[in-house]
Formats: structure tokens, C-alpha cells, sequence
């Protein structure tokens, strides 16, 4: 059974929402990477969800941007990437979803990549620049593995969310707002509604990103949705507190806290 | 319509975007072959461009170098100075029909951005250009020039602060804005419907080229040579010649300092397929899959990728990319000033001294045609620089 699965059974179980955190792989380093996943798994993260740093990140605000770049100037590799999650592997069941644009995709090739992911065991993939039209070039390699590639779905979707989630596997990715990560201050209003017609189309848990930042807001989503994914606020932290692991837990047990 | 051109093209953005794509896409199908678009497009092209730009026979060039009779298409008399400014009155129709109020656009040296700031005052419409804080230090004039025409001008310091990073701001704020907001891309490059909808409001380069070049001579030109950066001045010249077999097409890419350097803009030379701003093409990156700065001293050139109907066009092999350099251009750049009167572009420098390299080995019958997408004055300060004069 895929983890993310698994996951989200457990909370059912529990009656609790999924707390989903995004961090960028090999920023400021590989190592510190390892420590942050332990500390935000120890804080009430139930999945992580892993940036491949990429230069030209489309559906990314600055914060996630900028991380990226540190990352890369650290020397990040796909080689690095295998490391830390063998070596996270060797300590924690925790779901692992990388996210990743298409670019670095092609340019690793497609087959190659989604083996590698599927060899060190990560257990899903998000790719915020390949829409539906162009899954073919990627998504055939996935169904032969058992990796789930997560679907994004915006508010502007309109007619297309019932072919955008209806083979959906482990979670619906909701885009909470136009625009992109880490910038919104409030939330489109038509978001109520856009996440009520995403769980008319599927049973498959959705969650919500795109601007979330606090306990509060996880609050409010938690209400419609599944769970709730944050990324840039994460980040910020990361930078302010020097990389402090412990900084990290606290956060995501402030964020945990939500209902 | 088709999305893709070969391997190439199509739409990689965002899923938030691909609904205000395929809208842009069904408008423009409809309404850019309406009789109403044609008759406004035309009419501005005549009145307010000042087209048909004319098809120039460079006499005493022809005569130095002792070959190949060489046209040159003069793009450079068009109103602001270039070749944008016909894409950008197509995008300002598109988006008045569609009922937008604003426009933004990205620029690197300014051009784009000036022909975009023109339409938007030309239209009344709301306007603001993304450029890259590394650009508004090099470019001041440009930044005036978009100011004075009643733009803002967005800093973009994200990335290198270059055209590539200003673009993906762009593209990003158009996500959040698409509601009353239209994109106004300089380039033939972007996600699909972009780099066909640059394409068909540029071919009227290739249209005139050819009508005016049967006019004078009676028979097509042996060669046409154009500059590719993004490629929007050459697809607009070459397509229109594509099912004429027998005319050679020459995509003239920047080398700056030279290939084995590393710094340069050829797509073709030292890119590999990716995906930048939207489209999947030929792509400058490094080992990690990283997209690399290109460099050239012509800013228009300065582009990590090219256009995806280029990269199809150099896999089928019927357009012939090459490059030139820095020191190459300049040198075609004097050699206009010194023999026509004429002061091109540096971007078109390149297609120029693409040409000049190859007119000597010609026949004297043999006929070639020189794109001359822009008037150089406002590289007068580079050129300067380049020369190591203060002016």
C-alpha cells in the first residue's frame, strides 16, 4: 500500500486533517535536509513534500525561488537527491512527494527519473508545470510503478476539474488562490466553492495550498478539505532561524495544532 | 490548431493558466481571421507603422564585397525603430476585442517594452512592462522612453534580473490577473497559442520580402538571412518562404565572446531540449539541468532558449542556423554605417555579417536578403563602449 494512502486512512481513523509540508531538497544543504524532515515529522507533518530546485520556477513565488537557488549554488544533483531520501528511508516511514518542473525532467529523461524516484522509494510526484494536455510525456512511465502522480487543480479550472481529478491517487492538490506560492494575504473568495465542486468529482482526500501560512488558515481550509500544504511561510522560517531544526518542529507543531 | 511543432511547443504552465490559455487561443482563431481584424491591422501596418517597409538594394555593400546582389528589408523604418511594434499592434487588437483594459509585457534591452508602452498609449490602455533590474541599469533611455509613454516600469530582481527572470514575472503576475489583463509577448516563444499568434502577425516581413523581391527581380532570392533570438523577426521573415525549396534560410544566432567560451546564446549550439516559460524547445542549461545566463553584446539576442517552430525548423533541417560574434557583428555594424548610410541594429548586425561572410563566395546573379529587424541608434552607447570610446 502506497504510504500516502496509508496516511490518510490513519487519519480518517483518527478523524484528523492531513498537515503537509513542503521543503526544498539540499537547502542550505543535503544534510540539513535530513534534519529538517526528522524535526517536521516530530512536529505533525504527515507527508513531505520535496523541492527539486529548478532556476525558472513558473508557479513559484520568490521565497520558494530563492531557496531553489541556494540550493543549486550548494551543488544540488539528482545524485544528492537519492542520498538523503536513501538515507531518510533508513529512519522514517514518512510519505515523500517530490515536486519537480518538467524542465529538469526532460533534461534528466523521463523514463530515468521516474525509476530513480521509484527505486529510493519516494511514494509520489508533482509536476506545477505539466497540465493534463501533456501528461502522456511522463505519465505512462509512472502508472508502471507505484508512485502517485498528484493532480493540481485551480480555481480557474472551471470545466476541467472532473478530467483533472477523476484518476487522481493519493490527494487532490487544491491551488488556493491565483497567482503563485507564498504571496497571497487573502484567499480568492470563490475557494469555498471551487473545493466543494473538486470533492463532488472524487473520494481521493484534497488539499489546499498556495499561500498558507498559519494555523488559522489551516483552520479554515481544514473545514472544506483534507489536509493543508505549506511551503514558502516553512521556508521563511528556515532562513530567519539560520536553519534551526528545532525552530522547524516548533513550527510545525504550531501548525499541527490545527483542526 | 495545432499546440506543438514536432517535439516542440506546446503548453507548459501552471494548471491556473490553461483555462486563460485555451480562451486566448479559441479568440485569436476567431477573431485574427475576421475581416475586421485584417482591415485594422492593415490599416495601422499602413498608417501608423508606415508599412510596406521598403526592400532596399544595397548597391555599394554589393559592390565591396563583389559577390551575391544583397536586399535589405527595412524593418528599421518602421515607427519605434524595428519589427516589434507589428506584433505588438496585433496583441493590442487581440486585447482590445477581448475587452481587457491593461497590458503588461516583458522586455530585456526595451524594445518590446517601448512598442508595448506605444500601443498601450496608441489604445489607451493600462500598461505595465517587466524588466530586470540588471536591464533598467544598462538600459536607462529605454526605462525613460516606456515612462514617457505613460508606462510603469516593474524592477524585476528575482533570479539574475535579466529578460528570462522578467519574463517569468510577467507570466506569473498574469496568472494572478488575467481578468482584465492581457499578456503582450514580445517573442515568438511562450506556451501555445504565442509563438503561432507571434509568427502570423510577423509574416508580413516575409510576405512583402517576397512580393517586393519579385517585383525587382523577377525570381526569388538564392538566401535569406535573419537574426534569431526568441526568433520572432525571423520566423516572421522565413515563414512565408518555406515551401520555396529552393530558397536557402539562414537563422543567425549570437556567439558572443564565442561558443568554446560558454558565453553565448545559441540554442542550437550548446542547448538541449527543456522547458522555459512555457514552452518546450532548445534550452542553454548546465549539467544539473539548470538554465544558464546567456550572453551576447546584443541584448535583443540575449536569450537561453529560442522559439519552438525554430527548433522543429533546424531538426527538419530546412532552416540553416549559424552564429556569429560579438567582434563579427560590430564589424558588419561599421561596415552598414561606413558603405549605405545605414545603422543597424546589433541584433541585425548578426544577420548581416552572416551574410557578408557568405556574399563573396557567391555568383553576382545570385540574389540574398539581409532582414534588418532595427535601426541601431540606441546601441550607439554599446558600440561606443565596445570601441573603447567615451561619448
Amino acid at each position: 500500500m502506497n504510504r500516502i494512502d496509508k496516511k490518510f486512512q490513519e487519519l480518517k481513523e483518527q478523524g484528523k486533517k492531513a498537515l503537509i509540508t513542503y521543503i526544498s531538497a539540499g537547502d542550505p544543504s543535503i544534510e540539513k535536509s535530513e534534519e529538517f524532515i526528522y524535526a517536521l515529522e516530530e512536529g505533525g507533518a504527515d507527508i513531505i513534500e520535496l523541492g527539486i530546485p529548478f532556476s525558472d520556477p513558473l508557479a513559484d513565488g520568490p521565497v520558494i525561488q530563492e531557496a531553489g537557488l541556494r540550493s543549486i549554488s550548494a551543488g544540488f544533483s539528482f545524485e544528492k537527491l537519492r542520498v538523503l531520501v536513501e538515507r531518510v528511508r533508513k529512519n522514517s516511514q514518512i510519505p515523500l512527494v517530490v515536486m519537480v518542473y518538467y524542465s529538469s525532467i526532460i533534461c534528466y529523461g523521463a523514463e530515468k527519473f521516474v525509476k530513480l524516484l521509484a527505486d529510493i522509494d519516494v511514494d509520489g510526484v508533482i509536476i506545477p508545470d505539466l497540465p493534463y494536455e501533456e501528461y502522456d510525456d511522463v505519465k505512462p512511465y509512472i502508472d508502471k510503478t507505484d508512485l502517485y502522480m498528484i493532480p493540481l487543480v485551480a480555481v480557474t479550472s472551471g470545466d476541467r476539474v472532473e478530467m483533472l481529478v477523476k484518476e487522481a491517487k493519493g490527494f487532490v492538490y487544491c491551488v488556493s488562490s491565483l497567482g503563485v506560492t507564498g504571496r497571497s494575504s487573502s484567499f480568492d473568495d470563490r475557494v469555498d466553492g471551487f473545493m466543494a465542486e473538486v470533492k463532488k468529482h472524487t473520494d481521493t482526500p484534497v488539499c489546499i495550498g498556495f499561500g498558507i501560512s498559519k494555523k488559522e488558515d489551516c483552520d479554515r481550509f481544514n473545514k472544506i478539505g483534507d489536509g493543508c500544504i505549506v511551503g514558502s511561510a516553512l521556508i521563511r522560517v528556515i532562513n530567519q532561524s539560520g536553519g534551526d531544526a528545532e525552530a522547524v518542529k516548533e513550527f510545525a507543531e504550531s501548525l499541527a495544532l490545527a483542526k | 490548431m495545432s499546440k506543438d511543432f514536432g517535439i516542440y511547443g506546446g503548453q507548459y504552465v501552471p494548471e491556473s493558466l490553461m483555462t486563460v490559455l485555451k480562451v486566448l487561443e479559441k479568440e485569436y482563431e476567431s477573431y485574427c481571421s475576421s475581416e475586421e481584424f485584417k482591415k485594422d491591422f492593415d490599416y495601422y501596418m499602413k498608417q501608423y507603422v508606415g508599412r510596406p517597409s521598403v526592400l532596399y538594394y544595397a548597391e555599394r555593400l554589393t559592390e565591396v564585397l563583389g559577390g551575391a546582389k544583397i536586399y535589405l528589408k527595412r524593418e528599421d523604418l518602421n515607427h519605434t525603430g524595428a519589427h516589434k511594434i507589428n506584433n505588438a499592434i496585433a496583441q493590442a487588437l487581440l486585447a482590445r476585442h477581448m475587452g481587457k483594459t491593461k497590458v503588461i509585457a516583458e522586455t530585456g534591452a526595451g524594445q518590446h517594452g517601448v512598442a508595448t508602452a506605444t500601443v498601450a498609449a496608441l489604445f489607451g490602455m493600462d500598461c505595465e512592462v517587466y524588466m530586470g533590474t540588471e536591464d533598467i541599469e544598462r538600459q536607462k533611455l529605454n526605462v525613460f522612453r516606456m515612462e514617457l509613454l505613460g508606462a510603469r516600469v516593474v524592477p524585476v530582481s528575482t533570479g539574475t534580473g535579466t529578460l528570462k527572470d522578467a519574463t517569468n514575472e510577467a507570466i506569473r503576475t498574469w496568472v494572478a490577473r488575467a481578468e482584465d489583463t492581457f499578456y503582450i509577448i514580445g517573442s515568438a516563444v511562450g506556451p501555445h497559442p504565442y509563438p503561432t499568434m507571434v509568427r502570423d502577425f510577423q509574416r508580413i516581413i516575409g510576405d512583402e520580402t517576397r512580393k517586393q523581391i519579385l517585383e525587382a527581380e523577377g525570381r526569388l532570392p538564392q538566401r535569406v538571412y535573419a537574426c534569431v533570438g526568441g526568433g520572432s523577426n525571423s520566423i516572421g521573415m522565413f515563414y512565408p518562404f518555406l515551401e520555396d525549396k529552393d530558397v536557402e534560410l539562414i537563422g543567425v544566432e549570437a556567439a558572443g565572446l564565442g561558443i568554446e567560451t560558454g558565453k553565448h546564446a545559441c540554442a542550437f549550439a550548446g542547448g538541449k531540449p527543456g522547458v522555459l516559460h512555457g514552452m518546450k524547445s532548445n534550452i542553454l542549461q548546465d549539467n544539473e539541468c539548470v538554465i544558464k545566463t546567456a550572453y551576447s553584446i546584443s541584448a535583443g539576442l540575449d536569450y537561453p532558449g529560442v522559439g519552438p517552430e525554430h527548433a522543429y525548423l533546424h531538426d527538419i533541417g530546412r532552416v540553416k542556423y549559424t552564429s556569429i560574434t560579438d567582434d563579427e557583428s560590430i564589424e558588419a555594424f561599421k561596415a552598414l554605417c561606413k558603405y549605405e548610410g545605414i545603422m543597424p541594429a546589433i541584433e541585425s548586425s548578426h544577420a548581416l555579417a552572416q551574410a557578408m561572410k557568405e556574399a563573396p563566395e557567391m555568383d553576382k546573379d545570385d540574389i540574398i536578403v539581409v532582414n534588418l529587424s532595427g535601426r541601431g541608434d540606441k546601441d550607439v552607447n554599446t558600440v561606443a563602449k565596445y570601441l573603447g570610446k567615451e561619448i
